[in-house]
């Protein structure tokens, strides 16, 4: 029962102006599963997930984390909570090295002030330390120990969708929300992302909401699926039951019969 | 760009944290202090002269830097906030305040007004904010010269010179070692800010606000807090000023001295405590340049006087757009190349 209850969607609407985004849209996810949103382009997935983070508040419904409500809580303060997201275009710091991206995720972490980090030595340095050796635990778990002193815009578009998913790790998630993480990525660099999400799921035992094109990658990782289409929830089952559903069917290949 | 030597390995992380990774670095900065302290000794007043406007201009310059190089704010009201600090110095030390209370008063003061005229940056951005900022610039303009019973209005303040102990630091010689002090001190914190969690808070908001937001920086706490570092370090350079020159009147802080100051930022590279330091130091010295060139160059030609003297206008502006076109990352670019050429040579592989 505790486990039900980890995160909550609860017949949540969101419009931009005249466009429903999301159309009464409710859904659980369990304590460590990996589970995905599936869905045509402009479906309303990553509203959905934008909603989760906090980007854009919901215009009625209820988000609920661990049976508490969590709908209008700033952006910002949603990491603290274990609740942490990657971008479906790439959102890196590129101005920064890959070891200052995944230090800014330890932000929430570090407890000095200004004044102490004016002084540096002490306090600082100590924390900066320790918070060192949890990201080079991270840069370790997902292979980054080559370019982790390099800027992030020097990269190629396979390893910084890897950094933004270790930069997500840094912040101790417990719920990881991926938009898209093998988008634009060639077959070994998927089956390298897959592997990733597979062991920070089963080792770390990090729920993970998974947002996917890639029907092979969904149907595989994943331990249940929910369908959207035009804002609205139209399956939701474990993955043999929702690529035979066929309301699924028809949204993805178009139907004369149902509409 | 990673410029440090190979076979330059650490056991440690605390060690890989460190400003100055190697031992030649480390020799190169505290001859440079060492420098810093012997040179007044050496040189003549004019010159001191001008090593005290560069250390002001690099404690406002390097403050502008935060703001604009590393939260990627720009300000145009840099101008305004000295002249916060310059008033609030100057009316303090006419209520009998020893300086050593007064700059930082004077910094701590412009620091609230600062963040008071950065809270628009919550919903403005890049150029927008920048107009924000202009009108912050004329708004404490305006304030200045009506608020007569405290700033003394158009005439300004007349204070008296800072007094260390029964000292008077009346000349360049004994002010030089305030000014000297003051501009490592604040560079070294504004280093320290920079390498700590913060620095890196204001990085990630110039880079990418939304997936700062979404990795836990609150944009509001840290744009503030941006604002007010950088108006600090704005007031205490205003503060500094006014004690060395003693006569404070708001036309010495007009919209010119904040682009003057951006124009430093820009041209000694954003994003860089170092960067702060070059800009304000070249643009400090290019009309003394200029100046130099046109008083030799009488003794030949008379005449050139009167064109150099019109052509420093149009040089600042003509450095600013050939520093745009052809080094956009600044002059702190020009230093890493320069650092990677003699790594190598005279082997160049």
């Amino acid at each position: 029962m505790e486990k039900q209850n980890f995160l909550n969607v609860k017949n949540v609407y969101l419009s931009f102006g005249g466009i429903m985004a999301i159309a009464g849209v409710s859904f659980h996810v369990n304590e460590g599963e990996i589970f995905s949103i599936i869905g045509p382009n402009g479906a309303g997935k990553t509203s959905i997930l934008n909603t989760i983070t906090g980007i854009y508040p919901p215009d009625k419904g209820a988000i609920l984390f661990e049976g508490g409500d969590i709908t209008r809580i700033p952006v910002h303060k949603r990491p603290l909570k274990g609740i942490v997201r990657t971008f479906q275009n790439l959102e890196l710091f590129k101005g920064m090295t890959v070891l200052d991206n995944l230090m800014l995720s330890r932000h929430l972490k570090m407890n000095y002030g200004l004044l102490s980090s004016i002084v540096w030595f002490g306090k600082t340095r100590r924390e900066e330390v320790a918070h060192r050796r949890k990201v080079e635990e991270v840069i370790d778990f997902l292979e980054l120990t080559h370019i982790r002193k390099k800027y992030v815009y020097e990269l190629s578009y396979g390893l910084q969708k890897r950094v933004e998913l270790a930069r997500a790790m840094c912040l101790e998630p417990r719920l990881l929300l991926l938009d898209e993480p093998m988008a634009g990525m060639n077959t070994e660099e998927t089956e390298d992302m897959a592997r990733y999400i597979i062991d920070l799921n089963e080792e770390r035992g990090i729920t993970v909401i998974l947002i996917e094109h890639d029907m092979k990658v969904v149907m595989d990782l994943s331990h249940r699926v929910v369908a959207i289409d035009f804002g609205e929830k139209i399956c939701e089952g474990i993955p043999k039951e929702v690529a035979v559903n066929p309301k699924v069917l028809s949204a993805y290949l178009g139907e004369e019969k149902w509409i | 760009m990673n410029y440090t030597n190979c076979g330059n390995f650490k056991s440690d992380y605390s060690k890989d944290t460190a400003l100055f990774q190697t031992g030649f670095s480390r020799l190169c900065i505290y001859s440079l202090l060492i420098a810093l302290v012997v040179m007044p000794f050496v040189l003549d007043s004019y010159f001191i002269y001008i090593a005290n406007m560069i250390f002001i201009a690099v404690i406002g310059a390097v403050g502008l830097n935060i703001l604009t190089g590393f939260t990627g704010l720009i300000s145009l009201g840099q101008g305004a906030f000295m002249a916060v600090g310059a008033f609030s110095a100057g009316y303090l030390s006419l209520q009998g305040m020893p300086f050593y209370l007064t700059i930082p008063l004077a910094g701590i003061i412009t620091a609230v007004v600062g963040a008071f005229f950065g809270i628009p940056s919550l919903r403005l951005k890049g150029l927008y904010l920048s107009i924000a900022t202009l009108a912050a610039q004329f708004i404490i303009e305006f304030i200045i010269i009506r608020a007569e019973p405290i700033t003394g209005g158009v005439i300004g303040l007349s204070i008296n010179y800072a007094n260390f102990f029964g000292v008077e630091l009346d000349d360049d010689f004994k002010f030089y070692f305030l000014a000297m002090i003051l501009a490592v001190s604040m560079t070294m914190a504004a280093t320290n800010i920079t390498r700590s969690k913060i620095g890196r808070a204001f990085l990630s908001i110039r880079d990418n606000y939304i997936a700062a937001e979404a990795m836990g920086i609150g944009l509001f706490r840290y744009k503030l807090m941006a604002f007010a570092i950088s108006s600090f370090y704005a007031g205490v350079a205003g503060a500094l000023w006014a004690y060395y020159t003693t006569i404070i009147t708001v036309e010495n802080f007009t919209i010119m001295v904040s682009i003057q100051y951006l124009s430093m930022v820009i041209i000694g590279g954003l994003g860089s405590v170092l960067g702060g330091i070059f800009g304000a130091t070249f643009l400090i010295l290019l009309p003394e340049a200029l100046q130099f060139i046109s008083d030799f160059g009488s003794n030949y030609y008379p005449a050139i006087t009167q064109i150099v003297g019109s052509l420093k206008e149009m040089a600042f502006g003509l450095v600013i757009i050939l520093f745009l076109l052809f080094e956009p990352e600044g002059l702190v670019r020009r230093w890493k190349l320069t650092k990677a050429y003699w790594k190598l040579w005279p082997f160049s592989y």
